[in-house]
């Protein structure tokens, strides 16, 4: 991310937890609804926006649900009145969701969602990791994972920029890590009310929004003769989100002078060895990376915006001519070839006439922390499969305990 | 307040052409709710997946001349919620204007209600929301086969409470749902029958007049789950009422009762029962006992009822 | 083949856009009873009308007062109802094709 000066106004600073920016963003949002039910560590975003609704600093209905798979209905129904929602939720209360995830993008409502990554249970663990939002990764949601407060602060706006476009209209996840940044104060960048605003889309956005005076069915049956019509809409939407969302982001740069992408490759113009990394992983990694660099070690550090869709073209453009690769993965998909990345990524290059070696490493799972000295032995794991022309392990545990 | 039919709104929101059974007693219901709205009145509905959902909307076609909501089975409280803090949301940011007034109105069968259902209401009932919900109770998972639900009376057979040799129909006596909402001390709570048209209609008025959550818990005989001739519906329907089977009542703020169709003399109910075929057994005499416990049950309820009506009628 | 609508032709999200189009389907195929009304016994109390699961009893008004009943047949399923509710047996059922 770039400051630019110049045509930018001041930004006011400020200190926040993650999950304080992302409160402080939909606020900025000018939203309308918001339902949603109390989990670690989401907890803090739903506190603020409820003290913000009562103070009157955000004009909203806050509905306060007694479940998850409520708080995402009640934004999916507001959503069809035109309404600009918000919902937020991690591990269990996502799984809770499940089914209505897929109502949700399936009805074309834009609804927005902050989660903020935990483990799933069993057992319990109210810690970090992508096994929440990685095994939703079919339901017809975008989404984008913020590295640092900061991003995730700014991802907010440019989910909603994108959800609402015409082209679009599909459901969108902001996911930030717990406790690594829902409740680690970092340095943030505000964006001015006033900015906001006009970046955002005019309200409603929703095409078909309820009114009795052009009276609608919502949600109806579709047997064998219509249902896969609808999915291949879907599809084909998720297909536009890759020329919208960049779009979206080049806009936000001008009010906010930080530039969004895909992702954010560092190193890649003289690397042969490539980390892909989701999330606050990618500042450790990137920190290694560098001291690597300066080592004479060839690397580089790919960190991973927008995971749904899935920028295959462009990241295969970008690492086709690494030596290898190294998918980082916080999720482990049982019984699958490997993790969720990196088995997207082989398949993105399976097509590709220059295909580099490719390897999984499962890290941080519940929390389990990613050390500095973690960091190195990935990226040495990475230069040996570069010189061995080999993949030892096809998916390799980092940090656990044998 | 006197109603009559030939004063009755002609307009039907809920359109012919929809795929329910001959004599459902559910679209029977759903057109007669209409009726209590106003000529400056309209309705958004949502619905829970059901009987009444799945025949009105088959893409294609919609029976719905409103706007109509299904969102899923368990959620329909949830999504009216919705839909009420939305239009109120827009409407303060005057990005809703209509010229009717609005009312949020969700359709929830029984097992949509009572069993599946039963935690998103609770939690709509609690917040408070200015909505009117609608059991339309058919006593059974009807639209999947006639599966028993909390809602199926004791020793009625189902499918899934079938008449064996060791376990005579449903085991379990038929979950108090008007009592569960009137424990969130909502503004009104009622039960009705179709055959008492004027006396639902009314109930509807009230509970579209009430300032705050609203429940009616509507008895919907099925022609095909409960075995009987489709021409019977409203005979079914009365005689529940009139055996004291299905007592006509209603609930102020949770604690105010009233019997709204009293039933001094009631019939047996064994009158109500022997039209049904999921009765069947029990017009044999090894099932005696059943009727008995059951007809101890209604007596004993509505005896209840007649207390709490006293008790509380100087509220 | 099919005449019906590929993906790009129809509205997303599987909203429905035209309200009441269920009347394009004609219910009254299902019969196999038809109601028949005798207009001479009939009272004009419009309690068929408010039975009728299908809608299919149309009140005709004249000069604002209720003038008769007749039945929807394209939609009409024959269940009877009517029959059995009318206080004055105005309404026969019988057999479809009669």
């Amino acid at each position: 991310m770039t400051v630019s000066s110049g045509e930018l106004k001041k930004a006011r600073i400020v200190g926040l937890t993650g999950d304080e920016a992302v409160a402080q963003a939909v606020k900025q949002c000018d939203v309308d609804v918001i339902s949603a039910y109390p989990i670690t560590p989401q907890t803090i975003i739903v506190e603020r926006l409820s003290e913000f609704v009562a103070n009157g600093e955000l004009d909203a209905e806050f509905v306060p649900v007694e479940s998850e798979h409520s708080a995402l209905s009640v934004v999916t129904s507001s959503a069809l009145t035109g309404a600009r929602v918000f919902t937020a939720t991690s591990s269990q209360g996502l799984a809770l969701m499940y089914e209505i995830l897929y109502i949700t993008s399936a009805l074309r409502t834009p609804v927005v969602m902050a989660i903020v990554n935990r483990a799933l249970s069993a057992p319990i663990n109210i810690h970090c990791d992508h096994s929440d939002t990685l095994g939703a990764r079919d339901s017809g949601w975008i989404q984008l994972y913020g590295e640092n407060v900061q991003e995730a602060y700014d991802l907010i706006f440019q989910a909603y920029k994108i959800a609402e476009n015409r082209n679009v209209l599909l459901p969108v996840m902001v996911c930030l890590d717990g406790f690594t940044l829902s409740h680690t104060l970092e340095r943030v960048e505000l964006i001015d009310d006033q900015d906001a605003l006009s970046y955002l889309p005019k309200k409603l956005c929703y095409p078909f929004p309820i009114n009795p005076e052009r009276p609608a069915t919502y949600g109806p049956l579709a047997l064998t003769d219509f249902y896969f019509e609808f999915k291949v809409q879907q599809a084909e939407a998720m297909r536009q989100a890759l020329s919208v969302i960049p779009q979206a982001m080049r806009e936000y740069e001008k009010i906010s002078g930080r530039h969004y992408y895909f992702f954010d490759a560092y190193g890649l113009e003289d690397a042969d060895v490539a980390v892909v990394c989701l999330g606050s992983a990618s500042g450790t990694m990137r920190y290694i990376a560098r001291e690597l660099r300066k080592e004479g070690h060839k690397v580089a550090l790919v960190k991973l915006t927008v995971y749904r869709p899935f920028p295959t073209e462009e990241l295969v453009s970008a690492l086709e001519d690494m030596k290898a690769i190294i998918a980082m993965d916080r999720s482990l998909s049982f019984g699958a070839v490997g993790g969720p990345l990196f088995e997207d990524l082989r398949s993105a290059f399976y097509d590709h006439e220059k295909r580099p070696l490719i390897g999984c490493i499962v890290y941080g799972l519940g929390g389990r922390d990613l050390t500095p000295s973690d960091a190195r032995s990935i990226f040495k794991y990475g230069l040996e499969i570069a010189k061995t022309g080999m993949v030892p392990e096809r998916v390799k545990f980092v940090g656990v305990r044998e | 307040m006197s109603i009559a039919l030939k004063n009755l709104p002609r307009e039907e929101p809920f359109a012919p052409g929809h795929s329910a059974c001959q004599g459902c007693g559910s679209a029977i219901v759903l057109r007669m709710t209409f009726k209590a709205l106003r000529p400056d009145e309209t309705a958004v509905v949502a619905f829970a997946t059901g009987c009444m959902e799945v025949v009105s909307t088959i893409y294609p076609f919609t029976a719905w001349r409103i706007p109509f909501v299904h969102l899923a089975f368990e959620n329909v409280a949830a999504a009216a919620s919705g839909i009420e803090s939305a239009l109120k949301a827009l409407e303060r940011k005057g990005l809703f204007k209509s010229k009717k007034k609005v009312h949020v109105i969700a359709f929830g069968g029984d097992g949509g209600t009572f069993d599946i259902g039963l935690q998103a209401l609770s939690g709509a009932l609690e917040r408070g929301h200015k909505f009117l919900y609608i059991c339309y109770d058919n006593e059974a998972y009807m639209n999947t086969g006639i599966q028993r639900s909390g809602a199926t009376p004791f020793a009625a057979w189902t499918t899934t409470s079938p008449v064996g040799s060791k376990i005579p129909g449903k085991p379990q006596f038929k979950k108090n749902l008007v009592g569960i909402a009137a424990a969130h001390e909502i503004p009104y709570a009622a039960t009705a029958s179709p055959a008492f048209w004027a006396d639902y209609i009314r109930k509807v008025r009230r509970a579209l007049d009430a300032d705050g959550p609203a429940l009616i818990h509507v008895l919907c005989p099925c022609p095909l789950g409960w075995r009987f001739d489709p021409s019977m519906t409203i005979d079914v329907a009365r005689l529940a009422v009139e055996t004291r089977f299905f007592p006509l009542y209603e609930i102020e703020n949770g604690r105010k009762y009233r019997i709204t169709f009293k039933v001094p003399r009631p019939k047996p109910i064994m009158e109500y029962l022997k039209l049904q075929g999921r009765y069947r057994h029990l017009t044999r005499p090894e099932y005696s006992d059943l009727v008995k416990r059951l007809q101890e049950a209604v007596d004993s309820f509505y005896h209840w009822l007649e207390h709490m009506e006293k008790a509380t009628s100087d509220l | 083949m099919s005449s019906k609508p590929g993906w790009r032709e129809i509205p997303i999200g599987a909203v429905l856009l035209e309200p009441g189009s269920s009347v394009k389907v004609r219910t009254g195929d299902w019969r196999t009873f038809k109601p028949i009304i005798d207009q001479s016994k009939c009272i004009r109390c419009l309690l068929c009308w408010i039975y009728c699961p299908d809608a299919s009893i149309k009140v005709m008004d004249v000069n604002g007062k209720v003038d008769r009943v007749e039945i929807d047949y394209e939609h009409c399923k024959g269940c009877g109802i009517c029959e059995r509710v009318c206080p004055r047996n105005a309404i026969t059922m019988k057999p479809e094709g009669e």
